[in-house]
């Protein structure tokens, strides 16, 4: 097919009714066969063009300036059906989170041949053939009877691949990808990115790609645009800008995101005391072994990392711990003393030591009560202080976190979500605890924002010798700060020791099907783990559970 | 000017207006009304004059001076009994979310079985069993309709009560009664105060309702109510005697209601499509 620019957006500005510029002036053009990454933190801006490509805000916003033309036709100038023409049959739209995309009440099929014979492209029996050929291109099991299933009754992965050929069931030129692999796990991610480079080539289309992860969209776009607070930072071939960025903001970017590749050096070092130490602890929901036969422990001022995908029973071991899921038996002893199984028989001592920090610091900070009152409770709460020290702990405590001793006044909802997640630190600080579980506090973060907040909490291990039992599907932060690490699959821990032992080989086999399963910093990463890998899923599964 | 940090609009002054003028009758009857409440003036009906403006009840009593002060105990009553309900049924909604399975489960179903009988029948059995003082009607009515204020304070608390800030507080060792009024009901008081408004208006309707059937607010006190029962006669001879008191409440229920559109409008998010869809 000919060279011709099947998107051409000219100084796109789009604005929310308040007058917040969300977009500034951008401008970009994508050819058929080239895939163009848009990077960037959140509120930059990124899926606000991906929509503005199709000339369509989300509620509250309007598109106030530029132009947006699809094939040669400014779609800006047609009327709302013109429009609607457009949607669908030129350019589709794939959104980050397939399980909220689809409707739970249809099936797949149906859902996937509705645009076609709505826009009156295909009769249903046409359609149904184009879906089935779609769901063999992207790899689906059984792609002639996968159809009838419901969302609920396929997996995540897959939800995201049919949501693909949903995009792609009306021939369109263009697919604006939203995040596609952003919800998955890593080992999930690898199938579906891979699937989704091979049907841009095969159907030779263009695309947008939304991410936050630099090491993603290395893999599948030929050139990247790093965006921040709506402005281009800069436009360049992906070569150029992983491994020459120009732009400041660029080059940090690239360089967090490089660190995460490598082993810290500090990680070796003499265990100290055992504070928290678990034997075969047995979690269950009803039937289902949420956490099964665990032994773990914790030493004084260490991190000890727990890894796996989701469902992998991390959250669950870190409630089992604090007595939220009552154990049905084991043991867990917090410096030598059994903690009860329930929270209701801890003592206050016992709920002092174990301090917990959430993933998301919006909801773990209640909206109607000031930083003062958040972080002055367990102070107030554990030591019975008078409200002139429990202030003074608090500008300490704020102070510890870097934050300035005036926020003590302010609401939660006034802070961004880094400071929020310090607030939380803070919280758990203030108890004097010795072991903190921090449960993936970074994972809702940007990049720059997580960075920091690892920083903070490795300097307060420094000062004050907590211990961390640090939550994580993130190997990259493993690497980073975890002296020891657990590996979690399907309630059971299937590896733990040293990050250095765990890192190096010889590996367990899932380990090692985890750790290659990460994103790395270099273009040909997809391609040669695919080819190291041969064999299909299901064979790699089997030697992993073997 | 700005009322708890938000401009009302247009209608929600209309609302403000109407309420604020009522409330003022209310509080200064004795001082407004032209003559007592119990007072004759008149002959039956009589027609609307320079001396009663509105003219005169079924037994000569100044109309106008009665709808003065039947606002005193309409509105009176009406809000005594919305008080009373959001408090029972807001602290047992809170306690139901927040205090454990076995708690709930008890509330939730004694809430059941009271809302399974309709309310003005369960109304009627109580106070004609009691008989009707105003502090029996403002508790009875009170308890019937904190099952309501129970259903939709559970409802909302369930959500927050799940969140991880309260998790946090449990994991603190906090107790039920901090839990419950720190860290939910500060959290539940949005969607709690339109219903109040709701609340009052449905109370403020049904107390007009008994009396209407004679078991509300008993003579010599004038309430709205009442005074539409009293004179329903007067319509078949085309005087306009009882559609003053039942106008009264409907622009008291159109006030209220205007001020809690308005409420629930603060609370929505904003919404509404893009310019370019």
């Amino acid at each position: 097919m000919a060279v011709e620019q099947v998107l051409k957006i000219r100084d796109l500005r789009i604005e929310s009714i308040s007058g917040l510029c969300l977009v500034n002036n951008i401008s970009l053009e994508l050819k058929r066969g080239e895939v163009l990454g848009l990077i960037g933190e959140s509120g930059a801006g990124k899926s606000t063009i991906g929509i503005g490509a199709m000339a369509y805000t989300r509620a509250g916003c309007r598109i106030t300036g530029g132009t947006v033309e699809i094939d040669g036709v400014s779609i800006r100038d047609l009327t709302s059906e013109g429009r609607r023409e457009q949607r669908g049959q030129h350019i589709a739209y794939i959104a980050q989170s397939a399980a909220a995309s689809f409707n739970p009440a249809h099936t797949l099929l149906d859902q996937v041949c509705e645009m076609p014979i709505q826009h009156g492209l295909m009769n249903p029996k046409e359609a149904k053939e184009w879906a089935i050929e779609l769901f063999k291109a992207l790899d689906l099991p059984n792609p002639e009877t996968i159809g009838y299933r419901y969302p609920h009754q396929v997996s995540g992965g897959q939800l995201q691949r049919v949501m693909t050929a949903m995009a792609m069931s009306c021939r369109p030129d263009i697919l604006v990808f939203d995040e596609p692999t952003t919800a998955l796990d890593v080992t999930t991610q690898i199938e579906v990115l891979a699937l989704i480079k091979k049907v841009i080539k095969d159907y030779n289309l263009a695309a947008l790609y939304i991410t936050h992860d630099l090491a993603v969209v290395a893999q599948i776009s030929d050139r990247i645009m790093v965006l921040r607070g709506g402005n281009m930072i800069e436009l360049g071939d992906t070569d150029q800008i992983l491994s020459n960025p120009k732009d400041p903001y660029t080059h940090a970017l690239v360089s967090e995101r490089k660190q995460a590749d490598h082993l810290s050096k500090e990680l070796d070092k003499p265990r100290g005391e055992i504070i928290l130490d678990i034997k075969n602890a047995l979690g269950v929901y009803g039937d289902f072994k949420a956490v099964n036969d665990v032994t773990l422990n914790v030493a004084k001022g260490e991190t000890v990392a727990v890894v796996g995908e989701s469902g992998s029973g991390k959250s669950s071991l870190a409630r089992l711990i604090v007595g939220l899921l009552p154990r049905t038996s084991g043991s867990v002893k917090f410096r030598g003393n059994e903690l009860s199984v329930e929270l209701k028989g801890r003592s206050k001592d016992d709920l002092r030591q174990i301090q917990f920090i959430y993933q998301l610091p919006d909801v773990a900070l209640n909206p109607r009560q000031t930083i003062g009152e958040i972080i002055g409770r367990p102070v107030a709460f554990y030591y019975n202080k008078s409200p002139s020290e429990v202030k003074a702990r608090v500008a300490e405590l704020l102070r510890q976190v870097g934050l300035p001793e005036d926020y003590a006044g302010r609401l939660s909802t006034q802070l961004s979500g880094g400071q929020k997640q310090r607030i939380c630190i803070a919280r758990a600080l203030a108890a004097d605890p010795d072991l903190i579980i921090c449960d993936e506090p970074t994972s809702a973060l940007d990049q720059l924002v997580a960075d920091e907040i690892l920083k903070l909490l490795k300097k307060l291990q420094d000062d004050l010798g907590v211990a961390y039992l640090f939550i994580t599907h993130d190997l990259g932060i493993v690497r980073r700060i975890a002296h020891r690490t657990a590996v979690m699959l399907k309630g059971q821990l299937v590896d733990e020791g040293p990050t250095t032992k765990i890192f190096a080989p010889p590996y367990h086999p899932y380990t090692e099907n985890l750790l290659a399963s990460v994103p790395e910093m270099r273009t040909d990463w997809l391609e040669s783990v695919l080819k190291k890998r041969g064999g299909s899923k299901r064979e790699r599964e089997k030697a992993a559970a073997g | 000017m700005k009322i708890f940090g938000h401009k009302p609009n247009g209608l929600a002054w209309v609302g403000l207006t109407i309420v604020g003028f009522f409330v003022f009758l209310a509080i200064f009857a004795p001082w407004i009304a032209p003559y007592n409440q119990s007072e004759t003036v008149g002959d039956t009906w009589a027609a609307a004059s320079s001396t009663s403006w509105f003219g005169t009840d079924q037994i000569g009593r100044d109309l106008l001076s009665r709808i003065v002060y039947g606002a005193r105990m309409t509105i009176g009553i009406a809000l005594a009994t919305t008080i009373l309900s959001f408090l029972i049924g807001t602290t047992l909604g809170l306690l139901a979310s927040t205090g454990g399975n076995v708690i709930d489960q008890i509330l939730s179903r004694i809430v059941d079985i009271m809302l399974s009988i309709p309310l003005l029948v369960f109304a009627l059995i109580i106070l004609s069993m009691f008989g009707s003082s105003i502090p029996t009607l403002v508790i009875t009515i009170a308890v019937l309709d904190s099952t309501r204020v129970f259903r939709l304070a559970r409802a909302v608390s369930m959500n927050i009560a799940v969140l991880e800030y309260v998790e946090a507080a449990k994991l603190r060792g906090e107790g039920l009664w901090w839990v419950m009024t720190k860290e939910v009901l500060p959290n539940v008081l949005p969607p709690m105060i339109s219903e109040f408004g709701l609340r009052f208006c449905f109370n403020f309707l049904f107390v007009a309702g008994l009396s209407f059937l004679g078991l509300g607010i008993q003579p010599p006190f004038a309430d709205w109510g009442g005074m539409v029962r009293e004179n329903g006669k007067a319509i078949s001879f085309g005087l306009f005697a009882p559609l003053y008191p039942a106008a009264m409440i409907a622009l008291m229920t159109i006030g209220v209601n205007l001020i809690v559109d308005w409420i629930l409008s603060i609370n929505a998010r904003p919404s509404g499509a893009s310019a370019e869809m």
